[in-house]
């Protein structure tokens, strides 16, 4: 700044700022504002397609699309019950063996592995998201059916007094229920570790203190300061690794057998909602019909999904927020780092 | 507590008996942990911890003996934490960091080979400096928490819960709700509440790690005369840096510099008439 | 307790293991030079071709869909994080982009179906530019969210640094907080890209699958994910090779992506 005379129009000549020269910032701003807004009116312009084009199929059968159990092509009847309890059993299984294993994971990698495997370990479990969905579909269809079939059927004839889990006989194939929910929890532990491990870490350092010094052993303390307060956080994981489960289309839809049918048997084909748009696209492009039951089914996928997702956030931001004052809102680095971690 | 007199009685009175009862209820009552039990002294000899390649504590000789109350003073850094948390083996929880030396209790080595680590920490309890009481606990899981991890049962449990909410004078104030969160008290409460779950064990010596610099004056006051109190039963170490407050409760006090005990007197002696020269600067506030 | 915890930990790792050795196994026999450079020939008897065409095809789109994707998201990004900061209109960006973030990605296919293919808007019914902005729309969310935690680690101090300088707000976000958020943008990028090139449904519905390699993005269109999908259900041997063939190639860009991410994000000072 070279010293000049401060006269009065001097200093407001250089105190104002030209309206030419403002107008970068304010460009800046409305245009990202915009964008912001665009953001929000494609998500409603989005439902608002989707039901359109769903809308035929809806109001030919009612209820009757998600409660009745008739997908058939051929009479141009779609009562997709087979697709919803399909969803929910492939979706239970990923849960049922992928939340705990994923748990037990980021317990492991945060509070019990030696400090300089952590970040190694982390991002291996984290690499498990990065392979695409249509590989793990072809790696279930050609390797992992066929090479648990004869497992499954030991399974099914030791414990064949167990409903739906035992007997099943013949009507045991390679693509089935099982190995889809199986699949599914491979694909869905990379995200309920990613964000476990984000709520471990909030667990405050005083608490597992205070547990040590009244004598806890490790897993005392785990048992009684850690996972209870890491609790809500992770149970908001588990319910985003639901999201994806429900969701997923490819892997399953190679691996589930594609029968438009409730299977009796864990073991047996089935359908889901997603796998049934993939699998019947092609088929129905001219039929309005049939497209517009699928469009129906993605327009249920689609509500179900937001639906988990919403409640699944709440859990995760309650959790990371922990029973204090937090010095810095840790749940946006968990949501983040689930959204960079590949999540779907 | 009182017997129910007749009718007649005015309720002036009556609120009179009330609030005595009440005061005696917020008043520590050690007698409430049952019989006088002799403590037990703990002895540190040549005690050497590290930070990794640090050198924090450097070869320190000190005696605790029972039923006292010893303060160790000394400048931020000079290692009286890690001292103190080498007395019950927390020390060693700190990745990279390691400790030489024995500290007996009674003659038992604590770092003696085959000694349970856990066993240790449940007969050398410590009150830390942030009150933590459990946050998914209420006020009685809580105390009951080092009890249960020893399977203590539970009618047992109950009875012993509240003899340490009423050792530490707890009882009055929480009476009524046990089973709110821990952390719904006040921070004084909670430092008295996390003493309750440290004195429910039974163990023979209590470790205070600055137990009152977080708490207000009056908090603090509370929690003095409780450590007083709980001397007749427990052997105590405290470690402080506000002088006024060794004075106030320990008999005898050690001064800590760099990691090394400067000088270790009678308390009264130590601040009067130091017989070290860096000692005397410290207590006169020439520097720390 | 550390034992079991262990072992689940090598539980879930195995999975990884076995996909990565099985698309060894199977793929690299595959692998050869006329594999990369021929085309697949979509007939059913006879030499089945390579994926030349899918290489090309993937990159093309995948590039398209970045191209849309990365700027705009960090654009809304820098909003959130700038100008928006914690007012109402903000926070209801972020929850509704984190609530995206869980949109099956099926669903975005269909809504490009839906809006752009049955309209035949452009002039063409399946084109490759309509795949690349389903997977721009897949990809959006991700680069949100991550730029945004990455703006939120540049410090305070450092703008207020600037704005004491006198500097007006656009010049502040262009020449002192992108440059210093910069490696942790492109790590987000990357990944986020390494996401949307493995992406099978949302091409499913709007590009559909041709042969030839091409560069005109407004027709039918190859790519990597497609071609697996298609050869998987092939009852000739030598076309599922091919499957296991690209498998492995899709597989090795996509983890070499990812492991450029995680080593620019461990180098730089703001990981």
């Amino acid at each position: 700044m070279e010293a000049s005379a401060t006269t009065a129009t001097g200093v407001r000549s250089r105190l104002e700022r030209t309206p030419a020269a403002r107008l970068p910032d304010q460009v800046l701003q409305a245009g990202l504002t915009t964008l912001a807004v665009l953001i929000l009116g494609l998500i409603a312009y989005f439902f608002v397609r989707l039901i359109g084009q769903s809308s035929d199929a809806l109001n030919k059968f009612g209820f009757s699309f998600i409660f009745g159990n008739d997908w058939d092509i051929s009479r141009n009847i779609y009562h997709g019950a087979p697709l919803v309890i399909g969803t929910l059993i492939t979706s239970a299984i990923a849960l049922i063996i992928g939340v705990p294993v994923a748990v037990a994971t980021a317990l492991y990698v945060t509070e019990l592995c030696p400090r300089r495997f952590r970040g190694a370990l982390g991002m291996l479990v984290d690499l498990l998201a990065a392979v695409p969905s249509v590989v793990y579909g072809l790696w279930g269809v050609f390797v992992l059916g066929p090479k648990l079939l004869p497992v499954e059927k030991w399974f099914a004839n030791t414990f064949s007094f167990i409903p739906f889990v035992g007997g099943g006989g013949s009507s045991i194939t390679a693509p089935n229920y099982f190995i889809a929910g199986l699949i599914l929890a491979i694909m869905i532990l990379p995200i309920v570790s990613a964000i476990a491990r984000e709520v471990l870490a909030t667990v405050p350092a005083e608490n597992k203190e205070a547990a040590l010094a009244l004598g806890a052993t490790r897993w005392e303390m785990i048992r009684m300061t850690v996972l209870p307060y890491a609790r809500p956080g992770i149970t908001g994981g588990a319910m985003l690794g639901l999201g994806r489960a429900i969701g997923e289309t490819i892997a399953v839809v190679l691996v589930i057998g594609n029968a438009a049918t409730i299977g009796h048997h864990l073991f047996n084909q089935g359908y889901s909602l997603a796998a049934v748009i993939a699998n019947e696209f092609n088929e129905a492009a001219n039929q309005p019909l049939h497209s517009s039951a699928l469009f129906a089914a993605g327009l249920v996928l689609f509500v179900l999904t937001l639906l988990v997702n919403i409640l699944a956030r709440w859990f995760v931001r309650r959790g990371t927020r922990g029973m204090r004052a937090p010095e810095t809102d840790s749940g946006d680095a968990a949501s983040a780092s689930v959204a960079s971690a590949g999540v779907a | 507590m009182i017997p129910p007199e007749t009718t007649s009685k005015e309720p002036k009175e009556m609120s009179a008996a009330e609030e005595r009862s009440q005061q005696a209820e917020a008043a520590p009552d050690l007698a409430a942990m049952g019989e006088q039990r002799k403590g037990h002294g703990v002895k540190v000899r040549d005690l050497h911890a590290y930070y990794g390649a640090v050198h924090a504590v450097r070869g320190v000789d000190i005696d605790f003996p029972a039923n006292e109350v010893t303060a160790i003073i000394g400048p931020s850094g000079c290692g009286k934490s890690t001292m103190v948390r080498c007395i019950n083996r927390m020390h060693e929880e700190i990745p990279g960091a390691r400790s030489e030396g024995s500290v007996t209790l009674d003659e038992l080595d604590v770092y003696g080979a085959g000694v349970d680590v856990t066993a240790v920490r449940r007969m050398i309890g410590m009150v830390f400096q942030k009150p933590n009481p459990f946050p998914t606990m209420s006020i009685f899981d809580n105390v009951a928490a080092g009890l249960r991890l020893s399977g203590t049962k539970s009618d047992n449990l109950r009875e012993r819960v509240h003899r340490a909410l009423r050792a530490v004078g707890l009882w009055g104030e929480v009476k009524n709700r046990l089973n709110s969160p821990g952390i719904g008290l006040s921070g004084g409460q909670q430092q008295r509440l996390c003493i309750a779950r440290a004195v429910a064990v039974e163990p023979e010596v209590i470790l205070m790690d600055e137990p009152a610099s977080a708490l207000d004056p009056i908090a603090t006051l509370k929690v003095e005369e409780l450590i007083d109190e709980l001397k007749s039963r427990y052997t105590i170490v405290i470690v402080t840096h506000n002088m006024q407050q060794a004075a106030r409760v320990a008999k005898s006090t050690v001064f800590m510099l760099d990691g090394e005990v400067v000088e270790h007197d009678e308390t009264t002696k130590l601040f009067t008439r130091p017989a070290d020269e860096r000692t005397e600067r410290y207590v006169t506030g020439k520097f720390g | 307790m550390r034992g079991t915890l262990m072992l689940a930990t090598g539980v879930a790792l195995v999975p990884l293991i076995l996909v990565i050795y099985y698309l060894l196994y199977k793929g690299l026999s595959s692998w050869s030079g006329s594999f990369f450079s021929t085309d697949p020939t979509g007939n059913f008897f006879g030499n089945p071709g390579g994926i030349r065409s899918a290489i090309f095809g993937t990159l093309e789109i995948v590039a398209l869909a970045s191209l849309l994707a990365i700027p705009i998201g960090i654009a809304v990004a820098l909003y959130l994080t700038e100008y928006g900061k914690e007012g109402w209109f903000a926070n209801l960006v972020r929850y509704f982009v984190d609530v995206m973030t869980g949109v099956p990605s099926v669903v975005f296919g269909l809504f490009i179906y839906i809006v752009l293919v049955i309209s035949h808007a452009g002039g063409s019914g399946f084109a490759g530019w309509k795949g690349a902005l389903a997977l721009a729309l897949l990809m959006l969310p991700i680069v949100i969210r991550s730029s945004e935690v990455v703006l939120l680690l540049v410090p305070g101090s450092l703008r207020e640094a600037a704005l004491a300088l006198g500097a007006p707000r656009w010049r502040i976000v262009w020449r002192v907080v992108l440059p210093t958020a910069r490696s942790g943008l492109v790590t987000g990028s990357l990944l986020a890209v390494a996401r949307g090139m493995g992406e099978t449904a949302p091409l499913l519905f709007t590009v559909s699958l041709a042969t030839a390699a091409t560069a005109n993005l407004n027709g039918l269109m190859n790519s990597l994910p497609l071609q697996i999908y298609t050869d998987i259900t092939s009852p000739r041997d030598v076309i599922v090779a091919r499957a296991w063939g690209a498998a492995l190639t899709l597989v090795a860009l996509v983890l070499i992506l990812n492991v450029i991410a995680r080593l620019i994000s461990r180098r730089s000072s703001m990981a």
